[in-house]
């Protein structure tokens, strides 16, 4: 069975302006493993696709499993519990909490998973691990570069071990070396076992997912298996 | 999230902005403080007050000379002795529940011993006048009924007196001389201290009721048997309202007042007096309590804007939250708790203060600072439900956001 699943999904927005259908009959699978690009022009419906997947939304109509368990019967505590334990959010502006250090940061997820204050301890180190930045756990975000600050946002979406990682131009506002590196980091997740959903506009940042999905006017108008350019492991480990 | 980690959070958040948290937590710290300072004072004052006006002695009222009108000009109260001891007996004789009724002339003199003089105020009393002012003996003895009945030529002197003429040495058995009339000193009374009207008590001697009447006093008792005023003491405190009133209508019956005729001599219920002024500083803690509850509410409104605020410029952080698994109701009882800590810190800081100032007044003012451990709890207990009051509303805006809303927001 397919990590993701979603058939006939459609979400409908009622605004002031009228009824906007922001994603129209969605039929899509992921599989555990994949490394899924979602790409579209604004306004496409791949924003609604991501807030939905990511179980911060419910679809107007249609099905979506995550991981088996049925998003759409789900209440707002269930919505909580799933994107707490199954999905890992990584953004564009990395939303760290300014007032926390790296570590802090790390640990929030496992706060709300109910974890002891030894154990996130020792979870967050090992995340910060993962994502080479062990001598930084004290600093704060604003002490960090951005590269460094979206490596911490990637520790904290790893740190209740997710069967989805989920990230949102995640290179959006990192320079293109930094680009490059987080997209090595990515990779190298998804070859451990992590799948990856990438929503963004450019075709750059794309072109390093094994499979791209294009949307248009809400619905999907490609899916294609790619051969990704690897980002070499140096890099990535820098 | 467990408690505690929670309380830890909102300290963090609290810490953050500090200066912004302490002007927030400012409205509850002088409410908070104004109360226990004003409770603490109020309570010390009432205390000195009452035990001033209790040390009188306990059930006791004062019959007192009334106005008298002589030759068409109407005289001040005292200005003649209408009363005698015939009349303290009647009432002791005829009122229920009287269990002293203890007459008495009073006046100003000069006392010598030796080379030392001192003036005070000499009182001429009877057996009765003591234990109606429960009033105890130091040193030597009492009067006793022979030296009452015959005007015994002997004193007993207050403490201010004893040690103003005699120092350290005993008084006992020396001779003191009061208008040319030497008295032997039989006791000392025990202490009494400042009366409620600033007097010291101890300032006084006391002699017995015909002593000071012939050989001392005399001028306004020259009618044979006429005393000042005659304190009147009851068994119980339901006694003395009835009891005045069957007070006056013996004495207007002994005196010939008839019908509409004034009384020439008036009744004051001191039990009464005291109780008014307790019953006034009850008025006025309650009035502190009134105060104290606006400055809370205001002080409550203050956190609940600045929570408020806070909620708004954090609407990405609770977005971030809600979106690693925070459930709403995890999101209430974050800004919750933070708004019922900063209260409550506001109060403990106002308790503190208050304290502080309590102790500073009190110690001016030379009288104990009753700091009520009940009061502070109250206070603190107060203020963090004024947190939680305050804070449900701006909590409960952070709750209902939308993650994706939230997290959208700069």
């Amino acid at each position: 069975m397919a990590l993701i699943e979603t058939r006939g999904l459609r979400r409908v927005y009622n605004l002031d302006a009228g009824r906007v259908v922001a994603l129209d009959h969605v039929d899509l699978d992921v599989e555990n493993g994949d490394f899924l690009a979602v790409m579209g022009p604004s306004g496409s419906g791949k924003s609604t696709f991501m807030n939905l997947v990511g179980c911060l939304d419910r679809p107007t109509s249609g099905h979506y499993s995550l991981g088996g368990t049925t998003v759409e019967r789900l209440d707002a505590n269930g919505l909580a519990h799933l994107r707490n334990r199954e999905i890992g959010f990584v953004f564009q502006q990395f939303n760290l909490l300014p007032r926390l250090d790296a570590l802090a940061n790390v640990e929030l997820p496992m706060i709300y998973a109910g974890i002891d204050r030894k154990h996130r301890r020792e979870r967050a180190i090992h995340a910060l691990e993962r994502v080479g930045l062990t001598d930084r756990a004290r600093h704060r975000p604003m002490q960090l570069s951005g590269g460094q600050q979206q490596r911490v946002a990637i520790a904290r979406a790893l740190v209740n071990n997710p069967s989805l990682l989920l990230a949102d131009e995640p290179t959006g506002a990192l320079d293109s070396k930094t680009a490059e590196e987080i997209l090595g980091l990515f990779q190298e997740l998804n070859r451990e076992g992590t799948t990856v959903v990438l929503v963004t506009h450019d075709a750059d940042v794309g072109r390093h997912a094994g499979r791209l999905v294009r949307f248009k006017d809400g619905r999907v108008t490609e899916d294609s298996r790619q051969t990704p350019v690897l980002v070499p492991l140096a890099e990535a480990a820098e | 999230m467990r408690f505690i980690e929670a309380i830890r959070s909102a300290l963090g958040a609290i810490m953050t902005n500090t200066l912004r948290s302490l002007l927030t937590m400012l409205g509850i710290v002088i409410g908070v403080a104004a109360v226990i300072a004003m409770v603490a004072i109020g309570a010390g004052a009432r205390n000195l007050v009452d035990s001033q006006i209790r040390s009188l002695g306990a059930n006791l009222a004062i019959v007192t000379p009334g106005n008298v009108t002589q030759g068409g000009a109407r005289l001040g109260a005292g200005a003649a002795s209408s009363l005698t001891d015939d009349d303290a007996q009647a009432m002791r004789r005829e009122v229920d529940g009287v269990v002293a009724a203890a007459p008495f002339v009073q006046g100003l003199t000069q006392v010598v011993s030796g080379g030392s003089n001192w003036a005070t105020r000499i009182y001429g009393i009877d057996l009765d006048w003591f234990d109606a002012r429960e009033w105890d003996v130091a040193s030597g003895r009492g009067f006793d009924a022979e030296e009452i009945r015959r005007g015994d030529i002997v004193v007993i002197l207050g403490e201010t007196v004893a040690r103003n003429l005699f120092g350290e040495e005993d008084p006992i058995d020396r001779t003191v001389r009061v208008r040319n009339v030497p008295f032997r000193v039989i006791g000392v009374m025990a202490p009494k201290g400042q009366s409620a009207f600033g007097q010291d008590q101890d300032d006084v001697i006391f002699v017995p009721l015909d002593a000071g009447r012939r050989r001392v006093i005399g001028r306004n008792y020259a009618r044979d048997g006429s005393v000042g005023s005659i304190f009147v003491k009851f068994a119980n405190e339901e006694d003395i309202e009835p009891g005045i009133a069957l007070m006056t209508d013996l004495l207007r019956q002994r005196h010939r007042i008839t019908g509409d005729q004034e009384n020439d001599f008036s009744i004051r219920n001191l039990t009464e007096i005291a109780n008014t002024a307790t019953a006034s500083a009850n008025t006025l803690s309650l009035l502190l309590a009134a105060v104290a509850a606006v400055s809370l509410l205001v002080g409550g409104i203050g956190i609940m804007n600045i929570m408020l605020v806070s909620v708004t410029e954090r609407t990405r952080e609770i977005g971030l939250r809600l979106a690693v698994g925070a459930r709403p109701r995890d999101i209430l009882s974050q800004f919750l708790i933070e708004a019922t800590t900063l209260s409550t810190i506001g109060g403990m800081i106002g308790v503190g203060l208050g304290v502080g100032a309590a102790y500073f007044v009190a110690s001016l003012a030379g009288w104990p600072s009753l700091v009520s451990m009940n009061a502070v709890l109250v206070a603190v207990g107060f203020s963090a439900m004024v947190g939680i009051f305050f804070g449900f509303y701006p909590a409960q805006r952070a709750a209902r956001l939308d993650p994706i809303e939230a997290l959208r927001r700069d």
